[in-house]
């Protein structure tokens, strides 16, 4: 899961991956401390369909089709000429729009390190922190087997 | 006639339905219950119909529970059909359980295996009390976390690979087919029977899994390993040329690992069933590991006599919107197809008839 070092588009998808998990009120909320997004237009959506999620036999071997996801996409161009994508595994319009949009911007020089320091880090850590909570209330679940130590000692 | 008939349906439909819908709300003075609600507390529901309408989307499937009055069949039904209104955007990178954010993952055939057993949100070692508690309404106390979280974790098949007593994950097929673009057609490979009992009716699968520890096809399963957590799913829009991750979906994976005496071409070691579902669904993912298993006899060169084993019996009948559509469709109006049978009916008594006169 984690990209390559020398693939070219890894710290886009790295950006990609934090926006497709964003509710678009924290977009919202965090876009509000940042200069304004320049304007766009779209490209393309946002509209739903779907996308057929794939398995593996015995979970590694041949690909089988599993079911399919409701997902949004969108594509758009913004007035400083980047071209932003989302895709997102649910449906919601507005989060697949603004998402495109902050892609666009962050692919902006211009813009990137305001961008990236105000929305995508603050999104990270809190999308880092719900796994951690779940990783944590899992680890209190893990079976603590005592009775071989006990009836050794 | 016909259009008589029709017209005067028309009405009685309508007014059916607006009972219905005043059936479905049930009493007013009860607070109606939201959507939300039924996704965050009703949340195994939601899994079971998003498998079984084999579309991923808990607010449609909760929405689909609401309009269905907690029918889970009518309400996968419901999410079959408006997943036809959809375009289709592509297909996934296969998603990768070994990488999935593990929230439960047990193994019934090693204590002691790298990762633990981790038990997570599970109704095993519950008492079966009915908790008044519940009805009275009470907010739980807060799960309790450890200082830590948990590793990534291997999966048990990996973990048995080295020596070769167990069998691989099986070669790859190629493309698989793909049952929502193409009718069922036999011989069907593993590929498409697993798609066929990702969205098989969970009781059908269970009665089938269970058939075959009745001894109705024996497979002498352990369960190698159930995990359940969520999973990154990723695809490669054509506009980006590259794989982007659009998010996490929850998944529940159970690699059962059978017993196999060996055939002439392969020596004894354990063969695996497979089974991955929608959501928390833990039966399901059992049941289909079972079942895939099982219907894997003729391919390991095994008597396949029991009907678990019969892939046609099984893929024929494992699909629940499938089912009740023929079962359910006998109580529409047949009343031409009757009239004419009772017609041949008539008849052959007055043939009947005629032939004692003579004799």
């Amino acid at each position: 899961m984690t990209p390559a070092s020398d693939d070219p588009n890894a710290e886009r998808k790295a950006w990609m991956r934090v926006l497709a998990r964003a509710s678009a009120g924290d977009m919202r909320a965090l876009l509000a401390d940042c200069p304004a997004l320049p304007p766009h237009i779209r490209l393309r959506g946002p509209e739903v369909g779907l996308v057929m999620a794939r398995g593996r036999i015995g979970g590694g071997g041949g690909a089988f089709n599993l079911g399919e996801i409701a997902v949004t996409r969108c594509t758009v161009r913004s007035e400083a000429g980047q071209v932003g994508h989302a895709t997102i595994a649910r449906r919601d319009d507005e989060a697949a729009e603004l998402a495109a949009r902050i892609d666009a911007a962050l692919q902006d020089p211009a813009r990137h390190d305001a961008m990236a320091a105000r929305v995508i880090t603050p999104l990270a850590a809190a999308q880092e922190k719900r796994r951690q909570d779940a990783a944590r209330r899992a680890a209190a679940t893990q079976v603590q087997f005592f009775t071989m130590a006990t009836m050794r000692s | 006639m016909a259009y008589v008939a029709v017209k005067g349906g028309e009405r009685a439909i309508d007014n059916a339905h607006a009972w219905l819908a005043e059936t479905r709300r049930g009493d007013q003075a009860v607070a109606e219950i939201a959507t939300d609600q039924i996704s965050e507390q009703l949340g195994r529901a939601v899994d079971r119909v998003m498998s079984e309408g084999g579309l991923y989307d808990r607010d449609l499937a909760a929405l689909a529970i609401k309009q269905a009055q907690g029918d889970l069949i009518e309400a996968a039904f419901l999410l079959r059909a408006y997943r036809t209104t959809l375009p289709r955007f592509g297909y996934s990178t296969p998603v990768d359980t070994g990488a999935m954010h593990i929230h439960r993952r047990v193994s019934a055939v090693f204590k002691d295996l790298p990762g633990g057993q981790i038990l997570g949100p599970t109704y095993d070692y519950t008492h079966r009390l009915l908790d008044f508690a519940l009805a009275a309404g009470a907010a739980p106390p807060a799960a309790p976390q450890a200082e830590s979280g948990i590793a990534a974790m291997p999966r048990v098949s990996d973990l048995l690979d080295d020596e070769g007593l167990i069998e691989g994950d099986g070669a790859d097929e190629g493309e698989p087919g793909d049952l929502t673009r193409e009718p069922l057609a036999f011989p069907a490979n593993r590929a498409l029977r697993l798609q066929a009992l990702a969205r098989g009716d969970e009781g059908f699968l269970l009665a089938m899994g269970y058939s075959t520890q009745r001894g109705w096809g024996g497979t002498h399963p352990f369960v190698g390993e159930i995990r359940m957590g969520e999973v990154a799913v990723e695809i490669t829009p054509p506009e980006l040329g590259f794989a982007i991750d659009i998010g996490d979906i929850t998944l529940t994976e159970c690699q059962m690992v059978n017993q196999f005496a060996g055939s002439k071409t392969k020596p004894p070691q354990f063969t695996r069933g497979y089974g991955l579902a929608f959501g928390h669904s833990e039966r399901k993912a059992m049941a289909m590991a079972l079942v895939d298993r099982s219907l894997r006899a003729e391919e390991l060169g095994e008597e396949a006599t029991a009907p678990a084993q019969n892939v046609e019996f099984v893929l024929y009948h494992s699909d629940n919107i499938e089912g009740t559509g023929f079962v359910e469709h006998l109580k529409l109006p047949h009343y031409v197809d009757f009239q004419s049978e009772l017609e041949t009916i008539r008849r052959m008594r007055a043939d009947a008839g005629r032939a004692e006169e003579m004799a």
